[in-house]
């Protein structure tokens, strides 16, 4: 604990501020991609600490907020179902799809388990042999090692009832779609801790090359975030760019290998939809052909019919940066974490909910 | 990507139409629930304050009369069971309105197919409990449900105290510049609780803070200290009672985070699962609101019992709109809302 508690230090985190404001001599719009950095900031009113001319905007980067409203709607379909067990992450259980969440299927009898990791999958399913247990393997680079490793550990265990529905998005593509939009304004990113301590730093200092922007991988205490800030405000005012690791106690250059190779082992690479967004190219992995018979969209094909994530809310503007989620009509009138139009309005790492629960803006 | 909002259409109904677990976490929806469905049907000059306890004038002198369901998985949890924590909640309740508690009733709800043993247990953990807290049990009931209509076990107690003290603590005594005072480190009844679900099967040490606070509220009161307002944190942890007390008194509650008490163990395994202490549950925490020139000696009194030994200030009564402030280490001020349904432990 004394380690997190140096990286939440009030007199550090005043240095860093005070060394971001005497550099900063112009406008600049930094984006965090992930929403863990996001969650970090509005909790901390890290934003406050900053100059006027630092604009922060929240990035795609909660796994809740991207995972398309299809993928809700087969998991709520299978909760319902009297033969199935759903298994899934806690924040993913209050996510609309287009008529219930799982929660509301819960609710209504459906039988939606929580899990803290996604092995807890395997006992559940060998203990209810006459159920079809399907995990919902959602999130980024991350999740992905570790709904990996369930599914290795499920054929070896030659569990016939498990089988995952998946939907997993990875980093790079998607800061290539927001860097390719013409109406984008960023100027540097944070890139998220976590998915570069499993990928390491190369795909990012490809990025940083391509785009010319500096990009400060962090952790996710206040210190972390400032620092990370500081180190791009440091680039930008000598007009620099590159890669920059202030998160080394975690990130290593290459990054975590075995978790690599798993999921390198179970996945391959493939076009994915995000909620809000729409297809990106070669940002998904799917499970390779020798993994198939643990496919739950192919053992349990959905049969309803989903909504068109586009008309759902303006969840797409805010996720690229384009919008902020206050700029939204419908932010805290129609749209509230009680009520959500859209998935940012739920999980405390979405960028509309964080608004929603930590503003400071009526103070 | 531009947005026709005449087309955007709610991908869910905006009112729901059967109750869900977040109607039952004590936040907003709660809130709802007893705004919408409940008091609407019922209305009553003892009710409308929503106290923990109502205050009823009987002859001349008040009594103090609450009910509470206890509904808990796991029933035996570390630092408690289902059995202590349905008396010592209820006589919390009970202190909370300045009352001395006396009497309480028990209602069991049993599934079939529930064992005896395990029974036995728990009413013997109720019989030492009320002992312990100086309650008789004087009228009970027990129903037998069929096989998964009931989570083994529901237990139901009402209580009533006497209120004897003639300026009894209320939220409309509550007023600005009054100091608040948290009894102890927050969130360990909640944890204690999560970490041994099946789900989670962490392996801690934290024990929940269940505790009765009567007699440290009854030593408070007769060395007359003016408490202006009691409030256990229960359900929506010190978060959920702040906003609740200062939206009933139109205040603003400033709280400074780094005064707050949190042990390092409840840290982590919030910080671990995404969850924010501040809503964690209680079941042996309360705070007291009162004059800043009465902290002291009430400050003296709460650090000779163990329960409370951690007791401290951690923020004043101001004026405002009837909201909640967190000024953060970082001197950065946000408002804290309601929870808004379950906590659900984040993914990453």
């Amino acid at each position: 604990m004394k380690y997190i508690d140096e990286f939440c230090s009030p007199e550090a985190v005043d240095l860093c501020r005070r060394s971001i404001a005497r550099n900063t001599s112009q406008p600049w719009t930094i984006m965090e991609v992930c929403g863990s950095q996001t969650n970090t900031i509005v909790k901390n009113g890290l934003e406050s600490l900053l100059p006027d001319s630092i604009n922060l905007i929240h990035g795609p980067g909660c796994p809740v907020c991207v995972t398309p409203t299809s993928i809700i709607d087969h998991a709520v379909e299978l909760a319902l179902r009297q033969d199935c067990i759903v298994c899934s992450f806690g924040d993913m259980l209050n996510v609309p799809g287009s008529s219930l969440s799982l929660l509301q299927a819960r609710a209504q009898g459906g039988k939606v388990q929580l899990i803290y990791s996604p092995t807890d999958t395997l006992k559940i399913a060998a203990q209810n042999c006459d159920k079809q247990v399907v995990l919902l393997a959602i999130g980024f680079e991350t999740t992905a090692p570790l709904n990996a490793h369930c599914i290795v550990q499920a054929e070896q265990q030659q569990l016939r009832n498990f089988s995952v529905l998946v939907s997993q998005v990875t980093v790079p593509p998607a800061i290539r779609a927001i860097m390719s939009n013409p109406r984008h304004n960023i100027d540097a990113f944070l890139a998220a801790g976590h998915v570069c301590t499993i990928m390491g730093e190369s795909e990012y200092a490809e990025l940083a090359e391509e785009y010319q922007v500096p990009i400060a991988i962090t952790g996710f205490e206040p210190l972390d975030i400032m620092l990370g800030i500081n180190h791009c405000i440091a680039a930008l005012e000598q007009g620099t760019f590159g890669l920059m690791n202030s998160y080394k106690r975690s990130v290593k250059p290459t990054g975590n290998h075995p978790a690599q190779a798993v999921l390198n082992r179970v996945f391959e690479i493939a076009d994915q939809q995000w909620r809000g967004i729409g297809c990106i190219p070669n940002s998904g992995l799917v499970l390779r052909e020798e993994y198939k018979r643990f496919d739950a969209s192919l053992l349990h094909p959905f049969t309803g019919t989903s909504n068109a994530d586009a008309t759902a809310c303006i969840s797409g503007e805010v996720l690229q940066g384009l919008k902020r989620p206050s700029q939204c009509p419908s932010f805290g009138t129609q749209c509230t974490p009680e009520h959500p139009l859209g998935a940012p309005m739920v999980s405390s790492e979405g960028a509309c909910a964080a608004y929603y629960n930590y503003s400071s803006d009526a103070l | 990507m531009t947005v026709d909002f005449e087309q955007v259409l709610c991908p869910i109904s905006s009112h729901d139409d059967v109750i869900t677990l977040a109607h039952g976490s004590g936040g907003r929806k709660s809130a709802q629930l007893l705004n919408d469905v409940i008091l609407k049907h019922l209305r009553s000059e003892y009710l409308a304050p929503l106290q923990d306890s109502a205050s009823i004038p009987v002859r001349g002198t008040s009594l103090a009369f609450t009910t509470d369901s206890y509904v808990i998985d796991p029933l035996f949890f570390p630092g408690g069971d289902i059995g202590q924590l349905a008396v010592i909640g209820t006589v919390n309740d009970l202190s909370m309105s300045g009352a001395r508690p006396l009497y309480i009733s028990l209602g069991l709800i049993i599934e079939e197919g529930f064992p005896i043993d395990t029974l036995s247990r728990i009413v013997k953990s109720i019989a030492d409990t009320a002992n312990r807290c100086d309650v008789q049990v004087v009228t009970g009931d027990t129903k037998v449900v069929n096989a998964g209509k009931a989570d083994g076990i529901f237990i139901n107690t009402a209580g009533v105290g006497s209120i004897d003290h003639p300026r009894p603590p209320a939220t409309d005594r509550i007023a600005v510049g009054d100091a608040i005072i948290c009894s102890g480190d927050i969130g360990r009844h909640g944890c204690s609780v999560m970490a041994q679900r099946e789900e989670y099967d962490f392996a801690t040490s934290i024990k929940s803070d269940l505790a009765p606070l009567h007699l440290i509220v009854e030593e408070l009161l007769s060395a007359n200290i003016d408490i202006h307002c009691l409030r256990d944190l229960t359900r929506g942890g010190l978060a959920g009672c702040a906003i609740e007390l200062a939206s009933s008194s139109r205040t603003r509650f400033e709280l400074q985070q780094e005064h707050i008490p949190v042990s390092t163990e409840v840290r982590s395994l919030s910080s671990i699962l995404g969850l924010d202490e501040l809503y964690i549950a209680n079941e042996g925490c309360m705070l007291t609101v009162l004059p800043q020139t009465d902290v002291n000696q009430a400050l003296a009194i709460m650090h000779r019992h163990p329960q409370t030994k951690l007791a401290c200030v951690i923020g004043e009564v101001t004026e405002g709109p009837g909201d909640c402030v967190l000024v953060t280490p970082f001197n950065t001020k946000r408002k804290l809302e309601q929870l808004t349904g379950e906590m659900l432990p984040r993914i990453c």
